[in-house]
């Protein structure tokens, strides 16, 4: 059994998008977006709306580059926030789908409440962390509680979802009870784990926002939704407009690098990974 | 028939015996007898195939050797391996996927036992090396499953049962999923590593042709329960090739053993 004609390893054939649909797919949204300032800009100056008002993009981008070292500062905080509250969803969240999969008891006491946690508006709950909790954090925790919950329910669906022959098989080699988590679930789960940490991402940093929202009138806090609120009073609805797009970005590229952490993880085996050639 | 089934390690021993059923009988949750009760005896190094339509308990035959799921009633007895200085495990089980872990390469997936069974890792590389020379995957051992194809899947699968050294390999359908050219390769291939290793190899199958060609003995199962119906010794000049997959004697053989089946067969009164 040596001689063996083995096929080569290709690399699957199908063709790739070709470079002229990716250019349009790449264009079309900034034409979008340019046509939109454009028109936005234009209904400004035809109508003389005033700056308090609605500013225009120019007066907005003049906005975004007088006020970086204050939008900046701001943006460090909601960012360290959301980071902080995202690590803890992320740990929380993975430790407690853990628990539940070793012991049915605890994932049936427990589970219910983290459903009622996650369907409670977290907007509701706010003010009141925010009275016996110290602010800063009292927003870390509300960034923790709308974050935890996909990685909780996505953990627990992976660590479910092991290949039955899999299980039988580390059965079969008296796997302990540790090394078919190690060896065989968590490998299983982590694609539903990044999935979660995807959507925790972006969900820790509302959670943030709705926080220092809440927590806005009392005044201590300085981050992006902070000034947001702190703009409205004073009419600044440049600087207003000027903070959301920091939001936005800030959104965006949280996004973008767990997405691309998930790829990178996954890319050697994992079919959401592997395109479409195969 | 509540009686739980000891797992007899004695009576194996000393017939020569790698695997014995006694009166073993499966019921599941569903009050379905799925088995039995079956009475096997499987001697040390003989190639022993479970014929039989789907639903008639072959897979679970396998499975209650394996000790993946316990007897209703009955005992299974396994031989215990001469030495065991070798870490690891007396059965090799090949499952009717590849059942590959997705995430590893090759290598890793056929080190799995042997990282279960923590052997010291200069004689896991080196036992990894030769299962996979045994298969003809020498080449592939950083490769992904995914890259491969369905035959080279199995063969991994295959290496993995090897790669423990066990003394007995189960076979649950192995080569269904793969088509013919394939099949009739691997065929051969677990045939010579059958002559060159001398396992006892149990081999559960739906097709008569594959049955008759691999093994020395054929035994056909009925459903519902299942069991043992027929018997056959194929007896042949060795080494198995291609010229018995063509001979007189073959066909003979596939033709009794598939009358022997014939009762089964779904419209035909059994």
């Amino acid at each position: 059994m040596s001689s063996l004609q083995t096929p080569p390893l290709s690399a699957g054939q199908g063709a790739p998008e070709s470079s002229a649909v990716r250019l349009v797919r790449i264009l079309l949204p900034v034409i979008v977006l340019a046509a939109g300032v454009a028109i936005w800009g234009l209904v400004v100056r035809v109508n003389e709306i005033p700056p308090y008002v609605l500013p225009g993009p120019g007066a907005v981008f003049e906005t975004l580059v007088n006020d970086w070292p204050v939008l900046s500062q701001s943006l460090m905080v909601t960012l360290l926030t959301t980071l902080e509250g995202f690590v803890a969803a992320a740990f929380g969240g993975v430790a407690l789908a853990l628990l539940f999969n070793q012991s049915k008891w605890l994932e049936y006491s427990l589970f219910p409440y983290a459903v009622i946690l996650q369907v409670t508006p977290v907007i509701a709950i706010a003010p009141l962390l925010l009275i016996y909790l110290p602010q800063q954090t009292a927003v870390i925790v509300c960034a923790w509680i709308v974050g935890f919950f996909p990685v909780l329910s996505n953990t627990t669906l992976g660590l479910n979802s092991v290949d039955r022959n899999l299980a039988g098989l580390f059965r079969l080699y008296g796997a302990s009870r540790m090394q078919t988590l190690r060896y065989l679930k968590l490998p299983s789960a982590l694609p539903f784990i990044l999935g979660g940490l995807r959507i925790a991402g972006g969900l820790s940093l509302i959670g943030a926002v709705v926080a220092e929202i809440a927590a806005g009138s009392a005044g201590a806090g300085s981050g992006l939704a902070y000034r947001i609120a702190e703009s409205g009073y004073r009419l600044n609805i440049a600087r207003m407009f000027a903070a959301l797009l920091l939001l936005s970005a800030a959104g965006i590229v949280i996004y973008v690098l767990l997405a691309l952490t998930s790829h990178l993880v996954l890319r050697r085996w994992h079919e959401s990974a592997l395109g479409k050639e195969n | 028939m509540a009686e739980p089934a000891a797992l007899s390690e004695v009576d194996t021993r000393t017939a020569g015996l790698a695997v014995s059923l006694r009166g073993v009988s499966k019921v599941y949750d569903s009050s379905v007898m799925a088995l039995g009760p079956l009475d096997l005896d499987v001697r040390k190094g003989e190639f022993v195939s479970l014929l039989g339509p789907s639903g008639c308990g072959k897979s679970t035959a396998l499975r209650l050797i394996a000790g993946l799921i316990a007897p209703t009633s009955g005992s299974v007895g396994i031989s215990k391996p001469a030495g065991q200085a070798r870490p690891g495990h007396s059965i090799g089980f090949v499952f009717q996927e590849p059942t590959l872990m997705p995430w590893a390469s090759v290598r890793e997936n056929v080190r799995l036992p042997l990282k279960l069974a923590q052997a010291p890792a200069t004689e896991a590389s080196a036992r990894i090396a030769e299962a996979l020379t045994q298969v003809g995957l020498t080449e592939f051992a950083d490769a992904f499953p995914r890259e491969l194809s369905g035959g080279m899947k199995m063969r991994v699968s295959l290496a993995r049962a090897l790669v423990t050294d066990p003394d007995i390999l189960l076979m649950d359908e192995p080569f269904a999923a793969l088509d013919e050219i394939t099949r009739f390769r691997l065929n051969n291939d677990l045939l010579s590593l059958w002559r060159n290793l001398r396992k006892t190899i149990i081999f559960v199958t739906h097709s008569v042709f594959e049955s008759v060609y691999l093994s020395q003995r054929v035994i056909v199962m009925t459903s519902r329960p299942g069991r043992i119906s027929a018997e056959f010794r194929i007896d042949t000049t060795e080494p198995r090739g291609e010229d018995f997959r063509t001979s007189a004697d073959y066909a003979g053989y596939c033709r009794k053993v598939s009358n022997a089946l014939a009762p089964s067969y779904p419209g035909k009164p059994g």
